[in-house]
């Protein structure tokens, strides 16, 4: 047996604070020697099955073709940004990080140019979208590689509309107002998210500002425009539109709500990606209509209302950064082309079933939108996207305004008690604060 | 270090350096060392670097330069950071006193002799000894807008007729991230305060009552003041905990609905992590640095009267 004397301990303890010092003087994680390992972090996605393609078929498939190990990790899609955060300022974390919209605008100096691969995959796919290209790159540097667009679309109960007379979903914000009043009045309110979480509460909130002719900013990208008649007469509108025809709860959702609550057919309408419809293909016996219908079979889509200045769209965008503390970055982005060689992107295209639209105009033709009539609107989801800091560029400010939820607060606020004014005033000190 | 260098060593005789920890002096140092490390890596060196952030305009990725007071002006001149500040207070004022006196009424009767006694210690134990965040999410669940069980049974039990919008209304919204910290934080004081219970010699209040003391009395004038000193503590400790307080606002509201439920923690997290401006971020946490420090240092004074006395 050894005998632990103090002189021992004493030897032990110092060379343990050596290593400790040598760690911190390095200022980064040890390194192993050892095959290369990519990590590769992104949401959890709506569609499970497509993770579990990606687990089960795909990421084998790269690490053959590609020699390298790869470690795939999902999480909630609210927790991507404090990663990043975390991630650059230690120095080390995943080498490709999934972030939403326009998101890496806020990290440009922490990542690598990615133009070479988007250009590669937008001269062989049709190009790439407009928006894109706004959301993505800054005219100079991809920040982050496309990956997709999950199209924002109102899934609503044909029935229930039906019920209430109307047959076909309604084509302006009043006539919206007018049936879900109607709804509402039955028990079967609409439903929309008004808090922080990244996808349904911008998706719903930016179009109708710009569909009443509100903007952030001026095209020059600095002058705050928003205090406008005609942001205040959106803001009015949806004070009303939220008390007259929404569940109220929503100012306490995230994105998974809304699924739950048509899913349970608490809602009657709710503007989301596709994931509803898409559980309601997967589990047709589990979802049934009150009349004993299979749910799946009363469900359509449309998109947002026109307002008094026309009719607009936000999607959520998704897209890859490469990280430049990556020790790893020629594996990342051999496993990033990899993934978006068509024949295996298509793989994971169709498992999400339309859910996402690509980033390019060549899969517009693909047979997987004929196939199933529900999901034809978002088939051009990412032709009609207006990105978000218009009328400025969508770049690190908008980014900024986004993220903060300034414009979702905008509305809340107003839900909450606010006046128009007061609530559109806060928006334009916050605005000010960020584009002076 | 000439001179011990010349010296001539029997061959085995132990090397000067560890002789040197012969010394009782400096073994002492040598053993605070660890303790000293691990205060200045984990306390010392973010608080450091967290004051030189906030003196910047540092973003993420982006080291930033010297901008002086620039983020503490921003900060008192924003309305959310202000609503932060209030929503601190009122959260810490209201949970602490309720935590406080549900505590010591569960001590005291923790303190009886009843059958099952420790199987019920054990047990009220429970919302303190859970990973916060799993209970938090349980909470979350049962505030849900639309799937509250709390509304269910309320209906079914014809309290209400509608529904009752906890985490969607500004007012409720506060109001139920307060039950939670205070489930939380009872049996906290509840143990606590019990350990002191059981300190003060039950002979003190046997000889009050023969002496005619109702009650009351003896609680007022034996037990109050010998647990006085525990309460301090306990209170002191809760008050730090609760003003820095993360994660039951995070997981149950994020702060919302429209920045309505923010903290100090929550706040700086959601600017400096969220959107990735840690300068902004690194002012908002410091911020509520003074206060905590007065907070303590007025404590600290009055324990030490109260152990003085």
């Amino acid at each position: 047996m050894t005998t632990v004397t103090r002189r021992n301990v004493l030897k032990g303890g110092t060379a343990l604070a050596g290593g400790m010092a040598g760690i911190l003087a390095s200022g980064r994680a040890p390194a192993f020697a050892q095959g290369t390992t990519v990590h590769w972090l992104r949401w959890n996605d709506f569609v499970p099955a497509s993770d579990q393609l990606l687990r089960k078929e795909l990421i084998p498939a790269a690490e053959k073709a590609l020699g390298i190990k790869i470690n795939l990790e999902t999480v909630n899609g609210n927790d991507l940004q404090p990663r990043v955060t975390a991630s650059v300022q230690s120095g080390s974390g995943p080498d490709l990080i999934m972030v939403f919209n326009n998101q890496s605008a806020l990290y440009a100096e922490s990542v690598v140019d990615l133009s070479d691969l988007a250009e590669e995959v937008s001269n062989r796919e049709g190009g790439l979208y407009k928006y894109s290209r706004a959301v993505t790159s800054d005219g100079k540097k991809f920040n982050s590689m496309p990956w997709t667009i999950v199209g924002a679309m109102n899934a609503y109960r044909k029935s229930w509309f039906e019920e209430i007379g109307v047959t076909k979903f309604p084509e302006t914000w009043d006539a919206y107002y007018d049936a879900g009043k109607k709804l509402k009045a039955k028990g079967r309110p609409l439903g929309q998210a008004v808090s922080h979480s990244f996808g349904d509460p911008p998706t719903f909130v930016y179009p109708l500002m710009w569909s009443y002719g509100g903007k952030e900013v001026e095209a020059d990208g600095k002058t705050v425009a928003i205090n406008s008649k005609n942001t205040v007469e959106s803001v009015k509108f949806m004070t009303s539109f939220y008390k007259d025809t929404c569940d109220e709860g929503g100012l306490a959702w995230d994105d998974t709500s809304n699924n739950r609550a048509f899913l349970s057919q608490t809602i009657s309408s709710t503007l989301n990606g596709a994931s509803i419809y898409i559980e309601s293909l997967r589990n047709p016996d589990k979802y049934i209509t009150e009349k004993g219908a299979q749910l799946k079979t009363d469900i359509l889509h449309a998109p947002l209302p026109k307002g008094p200045q026309g009719q607009f769209g936000l999607h959520t965008f998704f897209s890859h950064m490469l990280m430049s503390y990556s020790p790893n970055q020629k594996a990342a982005k051999d496993l990033l082309r990899w993934v978006h060689t068509p024949a295996n992107y298509e793989k994971w295209f169709i498992s999400q079933k339309g859910f996402a639209t690509p980033p390019t105009a060549q899969w517009e033709n693909h047979e997987l939108w004929g196939a199933d009539a529900v999901m034809d609107p978002f088939k051009v989801a990412g032709k009609l996207g207006q990105a978000p800091g218009y009328a400025g560029p969508a770049g690190k400010k908008a980014a900024e305004v986004l993220t903060k939820y300034i414009i979702v607060d905008m509305y809340a606020k107003a839900i909450q008690g606010a006046s128009a004014e007061d609530a559109v005033k806060w928006a334009e000190d916050e605005l000010k604060k960020i584009y002076t | 270090m000439a001179i011990a260098e010349t010296r001539i060593y029997m061959p085995g005789a132990p090397r000067p350096r560890l002789r040197l920890l012969e010394d009782e002096r400096w073994l002492a140092f040598v053993l605070l060392v660890p303790t000293l490390a691990l205060l200045g890596m984990f306390i010392a060196y973010p608080f450091v670097r967290g004051i030189l952030l906030s003196v910047t305009n540092a973003r993420v990725g982006v080291p930033g330069e010297f901008v002086g007071l620039a983020n503490f002006y921003k900060i008192f001149n924003d309305g959310i950071f202000r609503t932060s500040v209030y929503n601190t207070f009122v959260y810490t004022g209201v949970t602490t006193v309720f935590k406080l006196a549900l505590g010591l009424w569960l001590a005291m009767l923790l303190n009886r002799n009843f059958r099952g006694k420790a199987f019920t210690r054990a047990f009220i134990l429970l919302p303190f000894i859970i990973p916060t965040v799993l209970s938090t999410f349980a909470w979350k669940w049962m505030f849900d807008p639309t799937f509250s069980v709390l509304n269910w049974l309320l209906y079914h039990l014809g309290l209400i007729t509608g529904r009752i919008n906890w985490l969607g209304d500004p007012d409720l919204a506060m109001i139920s991230i307060i039950i939670v910290n205070i489930w939380r934080g009872v049996p906290f004081f509840a143990i606590s305060l019990l350990a002191g219970l059981q300190t003060i010699s039950p002979e003190l209040s046997e000889a009050a009552a023969i002496d005619g003391a109702k009650p009351l009395q003896r609680f007022w004038y034996i037990t109050w003041p010998l647990l006085l000193p525990v309460t301090m503590v306990v209170v002191l400790f809760s008050v730090i905990q609760t003003f820095a307080d993360f994660q039951i606002v995070y997981v149950m509201t994020g702060g919302g609905p429209a920045n309505a439920t923010h903290l100090f923690a929550t706040y700086a997290y959601q600017i400096g992590i969220g959107t990735g401006i840690l300068s902004e971020g690194a002012a908002i946490s410091l911020a509520m640095f003074p206060v905590l420090f007065l907070v303590v240092i007025i404590q600290l004074l009055y324990i030490r009267r109260v152990e003085v006395r």
